[in-house]
């Protein structure tokens, strides 16, 4: 930790250091206090502390539990100074049961008790779109200009969002604790969308003007990987980074030298990055190993088997279609038809999947989503059809949401003559 | 802490309830939820229909009108307020709720507290 504090961009450098930091001593104080507002103003006004002290004096040997006693220190002065919000606090901590067992100490010297605070930024009684970001700003340790960022709305616009999801936690007294076993398979999948949620708002970002997105789909991948530690056990959360894993690993092959959209079967494999793909690859396993398949481990298999193919050709169709026939079972919808429909057309030809998805055709969901017409396009056009190939391009490109997939598409209408 | 639980039941085109919990159920959870010491009050209407309507305007003057009707298919069937630690203790109790099935749903709301 060399340099100048308060120099503006080796403090940055040194914000994004204590972002582990910051959200487990917002979690561990959180279960001391039971209130995120004093819980989130200590914690800044600790990490300020080590900001101004450690390039000074140099860092404490062990950090974390410097940072906690800092802010405990300060928690106690605000509560001396503001009696009533003492007394509140004290009535809190008397009708809140804070039992449970002892967190496991992270390197740092700081107790682990995120998990708590998992389930609290992902409780089904806040807004969906208040979710992820209470999730980033409290667990990925995001500042709010960096939420708003992320979301491309003005700081301004998300300060208040964060305030408004703050007090509806106060307010309906949505509580800090973990699930027990009874109701963690009822509560976990609602942790894991947030975390699918805000990988895949980077990826639909990246895909457009702003690249600097991507840092999402980084921060998701860095959430999925703390909840992995936190819930070993647990299959679906393996599966969810495995997916996470084997999706990212594609991302410099997803975009040309113009920054236009380059689809899986066009994409350069050799820029893959094949550490990132072994790692989601041995997750699969585990997340597909010792019960019932869950969502995320059989997306996560698919994606896997497209990952390790050496081309579109040599791709194991006949199991990414056995593998959809499953997550159909798990959970049916209109785009997981379509993919299936796709995967068939790869196995059995352009017409078997042509036959299935003009089946789909009267789905309201696939109406106005634009890889429906696509997929039908890229069909016909495999079957000489190419009149019917261009009005299906031609839906597509009116649907498309994002620049870089219109690109795609004209270039594929173009190819039409 | 105090939530209210207000409880929407589901009517048919009959103005019937579709659901089908018996009085015994709701006993069953009127009494359960005494003996776990959360109960602090709850009623149910009389009948879904039945309502007036009370509004006083600017110049003091009171408008009486025998609304509302069940124009949606949910209409108030009764109401529980229950005192526990936080709102996931609450939803677990709205669950139980006989009200909570066949169509039917609970609105959860904290309450102020002012009566202290």
């Amino acid at each position: 930790m060399a340099g100048a504090a308060a120099s503006g961009s080796s403090r940055l450098t040194l914000e994004a250091v204590f972002r582990e930091e910051r959200g487990l001593l917002l979690a561990a104080l959180v279960r001391r206090f039971g209130d995120l507002d004093l819980a989130e103003e200590v914690t800044s006004e600790a990490i300020e502390a080590a900001l101004v002290h450690w390039p000074a004096e140099g860092v404490p040997p062990k950090p974390g539990a410097w940072l906690m006693t800092t802010a405990r220190r300060k928690a106690v002065d605000r509560l001396r100074r503001d009696q009533a919000y003492a007394a509140r606090l004290a009535v809190l901590q008397v009708e809140a049961e804070r039992t449970g067992p002892a967190q496991p100490f992270s390197e740092g010297g700081l107790p682990d008790e995120r998990l708590q605070l998992f389930f609290t930024c992902a409780h089904p009684a806040l807004p969906a779109e208040d979710r992820a970001a209470l999730t980033l700003r409290c667990l990925a340790g995001l500042t709010t200009p960096e939420v708003a960022r992320a979301f491309l709305v003005p700081s301004a616009t998300m300060g208040k969002r964060i305030v408004r999801a703050k007090n509806r936690i106060r307010t309906l007294r949505i509580p800090f604790r973990v699930p027990d076993a009874a109701e963690l398979p009822g509560r976990l999948p609602g942790v894991l969308q947030v975390v699918y949620s805000i990988f895949t708002e980077g990826y639909a970002a990246s895909s457009g003007p702003d690249l600097q997105r991507l840092d999402l789909a980084e921060e998701a991948i860095r959430l999925a990987r703390i909840l992995r530690r936190l819930l070993p056990g647990e299959r679906e959360v393996a599966g969810l980074l495995a997916l996470l894993l084997l999706i990212h690993a594609r991302r410099d092959a997803r975009t040309g030298p113009d920054g236009d959209l380059v689809l899986l079967d066009d994409q350069d494999r050799g820029r893959w990055d094949r550490a990132m793909i072994s790692e989601g690859a041995a997750l699969v396993v585990t997340a597909l190993t010792g019960g019932p398949p869950g969502w995320y481990g059989v997306q996560a298999a698919i994606a896997a088997l497209h990952d390790e193919a050496p081309d579109v050709a040599s791709t194991d169709w006949p199991q990414i279609v056995a593998l959809y026939d499953v997550l159909h079972g798990l959970a049916p919808s209109p785009v997981v038809s379509l993919n299936r429909a796709v995967a068939v057309a790869m196995r059995d030809g352009p017409a078997a999947g042509l036959a299935l998805l003009e089946e789909l055709a009267d789905e309201p969901k696939l109406r106005e989503y634009s890889p429906f017409p696509a997929a039908r396009g890229d069909l016909l056009s495999r079957l000489g059809r190419l009149e019917e190939a261009a009005v299906a391009y031609r839906e597509a490109l009116e649907l498309a949401g994002t620049e870089p997939e219109r690109v795609h598409l004209r270039g594929r209408l173009a190819a039409e003559g | 802490m105090k939530y209210l639980m207000l409880i929407n039941a589901s009517l048919d085109a009959d103005g019937a309830p579709t659901g089908c919990s018996t009085p015994e159920e709701w006993m069953l959870f009127d009494k359960s939820l005494k003996e776990a010491g959360v109960y602090v009050g709850g009623d149910s209407v009389a009948d879904f229909t039945t309502a007036a309507t009370v509004t006083v305007d600017e110049r003091g003057e009171r408008l009486v009108t025998d609304g509302p009707f069940a124009e949606s298919r949910e209409v108030l069937g009764g109401y529980f307020v229950v005192d526990v630690p936080d709102l996931d203790v609450a939803l677990d109790w709205a669950a139980r709720c006989p009200g909570s099935r066949d169509g039917g749903s609970i609105v959860v709301r904290p309450l102020a507290g002012y009566e202290g």
